[in-house]
C-alpha cells in the first residue's frame, strides 16, 4: 500500500529530525539543557548522552519493527493468518531486554545522584561562595551572607569556584532553574533546599535562568541571570555591590529630585511609598518587600530579566522610558504586579509624569 | 414487571418524550452514548483551549490572550482533557462494551450507572461555569499550594476546582465500583476470568485504580477546601502546614490517574489488532498480567513527579527504580502487540491505522518517560516542554489515538452504520501528522530549556521555529477533528446497513445485532473459548436460537439518579455560595435516596438493586 | 461445559451472579476497600503532623492562653517554655467510654443480623434499635468532646492537631451518622406489613458490613490518637 510506504519515509524523516534537532539544540540555544558549563550539569549531561542513545536504539527498533511488520503482513490475496497464541520463551526474552536496558540506565543514574549530592556542607572548600536565592512573586532575591550583598535578579559567581545556593521562598513555590549551570531545584516556602555547582566557563554574557515551577500570573516573567566572572571581575562587582549607593550630591539635578521623591515617606496619600518596600543603602530607603535597588542602574536587565537594563544598553533613554512605563503601571510590563499581595502601586495614578521621570532618572544613576 | 423476550419494559411514565426517556434511562448503551457525546463535546472544548494556547505561543511575545487568561486556559485545557474528555470517553466504551463483551444484559447496578453519568455532567458543568462566575481555575490542574491558598488565590476559582473535582470523583468512584462488580459477577456462562477480553480486563484494572486512588484525592481536595474556607493550615507553611504534603497526596492519586487514562486505550488496541490481523492476540496472559503490574506499580511511583522538590537521594533512587520498572510491563505489551501483527493477514481499516499509529506514538511517549525516570536528567527536563511532549505522546498519541481506533471499530456496533473509511483515513493522517508536528518539536523546545506554563517568551532563545511549527501542527489536528465530525454527521444520515459482525471479530459484542437490542442478547451466549466467535465459526457452531418463553426483565427507567445528581449539584453550589442552597441540596438528596430505595425495579416485589 | 452449568435463572435477571456472591454485597465490600484509602489518607495526615506540632509562640501564649481563651494544650500535656504546665486536651476515660459504646453497637449489630437471617424479626428489630441507639450515644459523646475541645480553645485553625483531628473524627462521625440513618431505614422498613421482604437477612447483613467497618476505623483512630502518646 502506498500510504504505508509514505509512512515509512515519514518515520525515517522523523528519526533524522530527532537527531538533528537535538544536536542543534545542543549547540546554540542560550538556555539549552544539553550545553553544560559546570561540573554539576556535565555529570547530568554525561548521563543524558547514555540514556539518549539507548532511547534512540529502542526508538528505531520498535518503530522500525512496527513499520516492517505492518508492511510485511498486510492483506494479500491468498494469505492466511497464522493462528499463534503466544510463546513463553519469547515473553521471557522481551521481559529481559527492557530489564537489561533499564539496568544500563539505572546504574549510571545512581552514580550520578551520588555525584551530585552536595554532601557535608562543612567539608566544602574554604573558597566556596554561599548564596541565598529567595523566590518572590515574580523576582529572585540573591543574598551573599558572607559578603553582605543583597541584590536582585542577577547573580554573580567566580569561575572555577564551588557555589552553594540555598533555595528559599517568600510566598509560593518557585523553582530555581539555570540549565547550563545547575539544572533545577524547587524553592518551597518553609523549606531549605541546596544546590552545589562549580561553573567552569567565564563569559561576558550571562547564563540565563528562569522560574520553572508555575507561580502565578507572571510566572513567565520571572527570569534571572547568572554571571560567571573571572575572579578579578567578580571581586570588583562585589566591592561595588557592598558599597552604599551613589551619594546624592554626585547625582544629576533631575536624579536628585527623583531621589527626594523616592525617599519621601509621605509620597502619596493611601499608597505605600517607595521606601516602604525597596532598599537603597545609604539612603532612608530600607524596605525589604521589593527588590533591593541600591545598584539597579548597573544591572543588565530590569523587572526580573524582562527588559534590558542600563548596563551596556545601546540606547539608555529607551531603557529609561521602559522604566517610567513600569513605575506608571507595572502591570503593563508584568501582569499581576499591582494586584498581588503587597504588590506595587501603579504610580501613574498618583504622581505626575514629571515626577515619575525624575524617579526613573534617579534609579538610572544608581550604578 | 416481567415482559416477553424482545419487548421493552413498559415505561414508568405514560408516553415519555424522547428527552425524558434519555433523562431517565438506565440502559448501559444509552448511558454509554451520553458519556461518549459529552466526552467528544468536551474534547472539542479542550481542543479550542489548546488552539488558543498555541496561538498565543506561535511567536515570541504573542498577544492573542493575556497572562490571566492564558493561565486559566492551560489549567482548564488539562482539567477538561483529563476529567471531561478522556475519562468519559473511556467510560463511554466501558458502558457500551463491558456488558456486551461479557454476555450480560446490563451492568450490575443500572441506576447507579445513570447516577454516575449525571454526577459527571454536574461536575463538568460546574467546573466550566467558573469561566462565567469569577474566573476559571488558573493554577494548573495540579493546584499546588500555597499558590492555591489565600492570599495568593483570592477568587472563587479554586473553590470551583475543589468542589467540581469532588463531584467528578464521586461520579468516577460510583462507575468504578459498578464495573468491578459487573465484571466479577455478570459474566455469561463459560466466561472465565482468563477468557475475558483484554478490554474488559483493562476496564477492571482502571476501576480498581479509581476505587483506590480517588479517595486519596478526595481527602486532599477536602483539606484544600478547608484551608481556603475553614481556617485550617494543612498546606500553609505559616500555620505549620506543608505544601509538599499536597504534592504527595495529589500524585498518589495523579499517577494512577495516568494509567486510568491510558489503560482503556491499551484495551481497545488489544481488541482491534487481533481482529484486523485475523489472528488471536499474542500472549494474552502476558498482556493481562502486564496491565495488572502496571496498575500495582502505578501506586509506587508517584514521587517521580517530585524529583525536583528537594527529595533526598534515597527516595530519588527508590522512585527512579520503581518508575523504570514500569517500562518492563509496558514493553511487554508493545512486544506482544507487535507479535500479534507478525504472521497476520492485516486488513488496514481506519481503526487499524489508529491502532498501529497508537503503537508508534505511544512508544515514543514511553521512551521519553524512561528518560526522565532518571532524577538527574529529570532535573533538566522537569517542567520544560520536554515533559509536555512526553505527556502528549502518551495521552494524545496513546489515549486519544486508541479511543479513535475504538470509535471507528465499534461505530457500526453502536449505531448500525459505518464511518466512511476514506474520510476516516484522511482523519487519521491529519491526526497522525498533526500530532507529530505539534508535539515532536516540543522535545526540542524542552531540550532548549523552554519552561512549561509560560504565556510569553523572548525571541533569540532558539524557541521561535519549533513553537511556530507546533502551532501549525495544532491546527492540522483541528482539521483532523473537523474531518471526523463531518464523517460522524455524514454517517448518522446514511443508511443503517451494518451487519452483526462486519469485521469478523472474535468477541461477544459482535454476536448480537448492530445496534444491539435493549436487552443486548436474545439468548445469553455460552462461552467456550477465549475468542468465542472464532471458536464457534471454526467449529461450525451455530448461534443458539432464542427461547420464545424466556422472560427478559429489564430495569424500568428511573428519574431518581437525575434527581439525586441535581441534589448533589445543589449541595456543591451551596458549598460555593450559601448554606441554604446546601441544605436544599441535602433535602433533595435525602428525598431522592428514599425514592430510589423504595422504587420497584426487580421482577419480584421489594427487590432493589 | 462445566461453566455452563450455572446459567442464570431467567426470573432473577438482576440477581444473577457468576461468583454466587450477591452483587450488592460485593459492591459494599469494594466500597469499603475504597473507604480504607479515604480514612488511611486522613489518618496519615494526622500522623504526618503529629510529631511536628510546635509549641505556640510566646505571643500566642500571652494573647490567648493567658487571656483564658485557650486553657489546655494539644494534644497531650506539655510544659510551656515559661515553665507553666498545660494540661492536654484529650480526655481518655470519656473517649474510652464512647469507644466501648461503639464496640457494643457492633455486638448488637451481630445479633440483629443473626435475627434477620434466622427468621426472628422481633429479635432483629430489637437489636437494630439497640445498634442505632448505641450509635446515637456515640455521636452524643462526639458532640460533647467537640464542644469541650472548643471550650478549651481548640479549633480547626489552632494548630495542625486541631485541623487533622477535627477533619478525621468529623468524617468518621459523618460515617456513623450515615450508618445510623441506614439502620433507621431498616427499622422503619421492617415495621411495614411486608417487613424487609424475603431479603431481610441480606439487607441487614450488608448494612452490618458497613457498621462494622466504621467501628473498626474508630478502633484504629482511638488507638492512634488517644492511646499512643504524643
Amino acid at each position: 500500500m502506498r500510504l504505508d510506504r509514505l509512512r515509512g519515509r515519514r518515520l525515517i524523516a522523523t528519526a533524522a529530525i530527532l537527531v538533528l534537532g537535538l544536536a542543534l539544540a545542543a549547540c546554540s540555544d542560550p538556555q539549552s539543557t544539553v550545553d553544560p558549563k559546570s561540573d554539576h550539569t556535565e555529570t547530568i549531561n554525561d548521563l543524558y548522552i547514555i540514556v539518549f542513545w539507548l532511547a534512540m536504539v529502542v526508538f528505531v527498533a520498535v518503530l522500525g519493527a512496527t513499520l516492517a511488520l505492518s508492511l510485511m503482513f498486510r492483506e494479500r490475496p491468498g494469505r492466511v493468518a497464522k493462528q499463534i497464541h503466544g510463546n513463553s520463551r519469547l515473553e521471557v526474552v522481551w521481559t529481559l531486554i527492557p530489564v537489561v536496558i533499564l539496568v544500563a540506565i539505572f546504574v549510571p543514574t545512581v552514580a550520578a545522584i551520588s555525584d551530585l549530592d552536595h554532601g557535608d556542607e562543612d567539608e566544602l572548600p574554604a573558597n566556596t561562595v554561599r548564596v541565598e536565592a529567595i523566590g518572590h512573586q515574580w523576582w529572585f532575591e540573591f543574598r551573599y551572607p558572607d559578603l553582605g550583598i543583597v541584590t536582585a535578579n542577577e547573580m554573580h559567581v567566580p569561575v572555577d569556584t564551588p557555589v552553594l545556593v540555598t533555595l528559599l521562598s517568600d510566598d509560593v513555590i518557585h523553582s530555581f532553574g539555570v540549565p547550563q549551570l545547575a539544572g533545577k531545584v524547587d524553592m518551597v516556602p518553609g523549606r531549605e533546599h541546596r544546590i552545589l555547582f562549580t561553573p567552569n566557563e567565564a563569559r561576558p554574557n550571562a547564563y540565563l535562568g528562569q522560574c520553572v515551577e508555575f507561580c502565578g500570573t507572571s510566572h513567565a516573567n520571572m527570569r534571572f541571570r547568572v554571571f560567571v566572572d573571572e575572579q578579578g571581575v567578580f571581586d570588583a562587582w562585589a566591592r561595588n555591590e557592598i558599597a552604599d549607593a551613589v551619594a546624592v550630591e554626585s547625582l544629576s539635578a533631575l536624579a536628585q529630585e527623583g531621589g527626594a521623591l523616592f525617599t519621601n515617606p509621605l509620597l502619596a496619600a493611601g499608597a505605600t511609598p517607595c521606601i516602604g518596600c525597596h532598599t537603597v543603602s545609604g539612603s532612608l530607603a530600607s524596605g525589604t518587600i521589593g527588590p533591593n535597588l541600591t545598584h539597579v542602574g548597573g544591572r543588565s536587565t530590569l523587572f526580573a530579566g524582562v527588559r534590558d537594563g542600563f548596563a551596556g544598553a545601546a540606547n539608555p533613554d529607551a531603557v529609561q522610558r521602559e522604566l517610567e512605563r513600569w513605575i506608571s503601571n507595572p502591570d503593563d510590563i508584568k501582569p499581576g504586579v499591582t494586584t498581588r499581595q503587597s504588590g506595587m502601586p501603579a504610580w501613574g495614578e498618583l504622581l505626575t509624569g514629571e515626577q515619575i521621570r525624575a524617579i526613573a532618572a534617579y534609579l538610572r544613576e544608581l550604578r | 414487571m416481567a415482559t416477553a423476550a424482545g419487548a421493552l419494559a413498559p415505561p414508568a411514565v405514560p408516553a415519555p418524550s424522547v428527552v425524558w426517556s434519555w433523562l431517565t434511562t438506565v440502559d448501559h448503551k444509552r448511558i454509554g452514548t451520553l458519556y461518549g457525546v459529552s466526552g467528544m463535546a468536551f474534547f472539542v472544548l479542550g481542543g479550542i483551549e489548546a488552539l488558543m494556547i498555541r496561538g498565543q505561543l506561535a511567536v515570541p511575545n504573542g498577544d492573542v490572550v493575556d497572562a490571566e487568561h492564558f493561565n486559566a486556559l492551560f489549567s482548564m485545557h488539562a482539567l477538561t482533557m483529563i476529567f471531561l474528555a478522556i475519562m468519559p470517553l473511556g467510560a463511554a466504551f466501558f458502558n457500551w462494551l463491558v456488558p456486551l463483551m461479557i454476555g450480560a444484559r446490563d451492568v450490575a447496578f443500572p441506576r447507579l450507572n445513570a447516577l454516575s453519568y449525571w454526577f459527571f455532567l454536574a461536575g463538568a458543568l460546574m467546573l466550566n461555569a467558573s469561566w462565567f462566575l469569577g474566573g476559571a481555575p488558573d493554577t494548573g490542574w495540579f493546584a499546588y499550594p500555597p499558590l492555591t491558598e489565600e492570599p495568593f488565590s483570592t477568587s472563587r476559582a479554586m473553590d470551583f476546582y475543589t468542589v467540581s473535582l469532588l463531584i467528578l470523583g464521586v461520579a468516577s468512584l460510583i462507575a468504578a465500583l459498578n464495573f468491578i462488580v459487573t465484571i466479577i459477577n455478570l459474566r455469561a456462562p463459560g466466561m472465565t476470568m482468563l477468557r475475558l477480553p483484554v478490554f474488559v480486563w483493562m476496564t477492571m484494572i482502571v476501576s480498581w485504580l479509581l476505587a483506590l486512588s480517588l479517595p486519596v484525592l478526595t481527602v486532599g481536595l477536602v483539606q484544600l477546601y478547608f484551608d481556603r474556607n475553614f481556617t485550617t493550615h494543612f498546606f500553609i507553611p505559616d500555620g505549620g502546614g506543608d505544601p509538599i504534603l499536597w504534592q504527595h497526596i495529589f500524585w498518589i492519586f495523579g499517577h494512577p490517574e495516568v494509567y486510568v487514562l491510558i489503560l482503556p486505550a491499551m484495551g481497545i488496541v488489544s481488541e482491534v489488532l487481533p481482529t484486523f490481523a485475523r489472528k488471536p492476540l499474542f500472549g494474552y496472559a502476558a498482556v493481562v498480567f502486564a496491565g495488572l503490574s502496571i496498575a500495582v506499580l502505578g501506586f509506587a511511583v508517584w514521587s517521580h513527579h517530585m524529583f525536583t522538590t528537594g527529595l533526598g537521594p534515597v527516595p530519588r533512587v527508590v522512585f527512579s527504580a520503581t518508575t523504570m520498572t514500569i517500562a518492563v510491563p509496558t514493553g511487554v505489551k508493545i512486544f506482544n502487540w507487535l507479535a500479534t501483527l507478525y504472521g497476520g493477514n492485516i486488513r488496514f481499516t481506519t481503526a487499524m491505522y489508529f491502532a498501529v499509529g497508537f503503537i508508534a506514538t505511544f512508544t515514543i511517549g514511553g521512551i521519553s518517560g524512561v528518560m526522565h525516570a532518571s532524577p538527574p536528567i529529570d532535573s533538566q527536563q522537569q517542567d520544560t516542554y520536554f515533559i509536555v511532549a512526553h505527556l502528549h505522546y502518551v495521552l494524545f498519541g496513546g489515549a486519544i489515538m486508541g479511543i479513535f481506533a475504538g470509535v471507528y471499530y465499534w461505530f457500526p456496533k453502536f449505531t448500525g452504520r459505518f464511518l466512511n473509511e476514506g474520510i476516516g483515513k484522511l482523519h487519521f493522517w491529519l491526526f497522525f501528522i498533526g500530532m507529530n508536528l505539534t508535539f515532536f518539536p516540543m522535545h526540542f523546545l524542552g531540550v532548549a530549556g523552554m519552561p512549561r506554563r509560560i504565556y510569553t517568551y523572548d525571541a533569540d532563545l532558539g524557541w521561535e521555529t519549533w513553537n511556530f511549527v507546533a502551532t501549525i501542527g495544532a491546527f492540522v489536528i483541528a482539521a483532523g477533528m473537523l474531518t471526523f465530525l463531518w464523517n460522524f454527521v455524514r454517517s448518522l444520515r446514511a443508511e443503517a446497513n451494518a451487519p452483526d459482525n462486519p469485521w469478523d471479530a472474535p468477541t461477544l459484542e459482535w454476536a448480537t445485532s448492530s445496534p444491539p437490542p435493549e436487552h443486548d442478547f436474545d439468548v445469553v451466549p455460552v462461552v467456550r473459548a477465549r475468542d468465542p466467535l472464532w471458536h464457534d465459526r471454526d467449529n461450525g457452531l451455530a448461534p443458539p436460537e432464542p427461547d420464545p418463553n424466556e422472560h427478559i426483565h429489564l430495569p424500568p427507567p428511573s428519574y431518581y439518579p437525575l434527581l439525586i445528581a441535581i441534589g448533589f449539584a445543589l449541595f456543591g453550589i451551596g458549598a460555593l455560595s450559601h448554606l441554604a442552597v446546601l441544605a436544599l441540596g441535602a433535602v433533595v438528596i435525602v428525598y431522592g435516596v428514599w425514592g430510589w430505595v423504595l422504587e420497584p425495579t426487580g421482577p419480584e416485589p421489594g427487590g432493589a438493586h | 461445559m462445566a461453566e455452563a452449568a450455572h446459567a442464570p435463572s431467567p426470573a432473577a435477571g438482576a440477581r444473577h451472579s457468576t461468583t454466587g456472591i450477591d452483587s450488592r454485597k460485593l459492591l459494599m465490600w469494594i466500597f469499603l476497600a475504597s473507604e480504607c484509602l479515604f480514612f488511611g489518607s486522613l489518618i496519615s495526615t494526622y500522623l504526618i503532623f503529629k510529631g511536628d506540632i510546635p509549641f505556640p509562640s510566646p505571643a500566642f501564649i500571652t494573647e490567648h492562653m493567658h487571656g483564658g481563651e485557650v486553657t489546655g494544650w494539644f494534644p497531650a500535656d506539655r510544659t510551656g517554655p515559661d515553665g507553666t504546665e498545660y494540661a492536654g486536651v484529650l480526655n481518655i476515660p470519656v473517649t474510652s467510654a464512647s469507644t466501648f459504646v461503639l464496640l457494643m453497637s457492633s455486638v448488637a449489630m451481630v445479633l440483629a443480623v443473626f435475627g434477620a437471617q434466622n427468621g426472628r424479626p422481633k429479635m432483629m428489630k430489637l437489636w437494630l434499635f439497640a445498634t442505632m441507639l448505641l450509635g446515637i450515644v456515640f455521636l452524643g459523646f462526639q458532640v460533647f468532646e467537640f464542644h469541650e475541645f472548643g471550650a478549651e480553645g481548640l479549633n480547626l485553625s489552632t494548630n495542625q492537631f486541631g485541623a487533622s483531628f477535627f477533619v478525621l473524627t468529623g468524617f468518621h462521625g459523618a460515617h456513623v451518622t450515615v450508618g445510623v440513618l441506614m439502620l433507621g431505614s431498616l427499622l422503619v422498613g421492617s415495621m411495614r406489613r411486608t417487613g424487609l421482604g424475603p431479603d431481610s437477612g441480606f439487607h441487614v447483613e450488608t448494612v452490618g458490613l458497613y457498621w462494622h467497618f466504621v467501628d473498626i476505623v474508630w478502633i484504629v483512630i482511638f488507638t492512634i490518637i488517644y492511646l499512643i502518646p504524643a
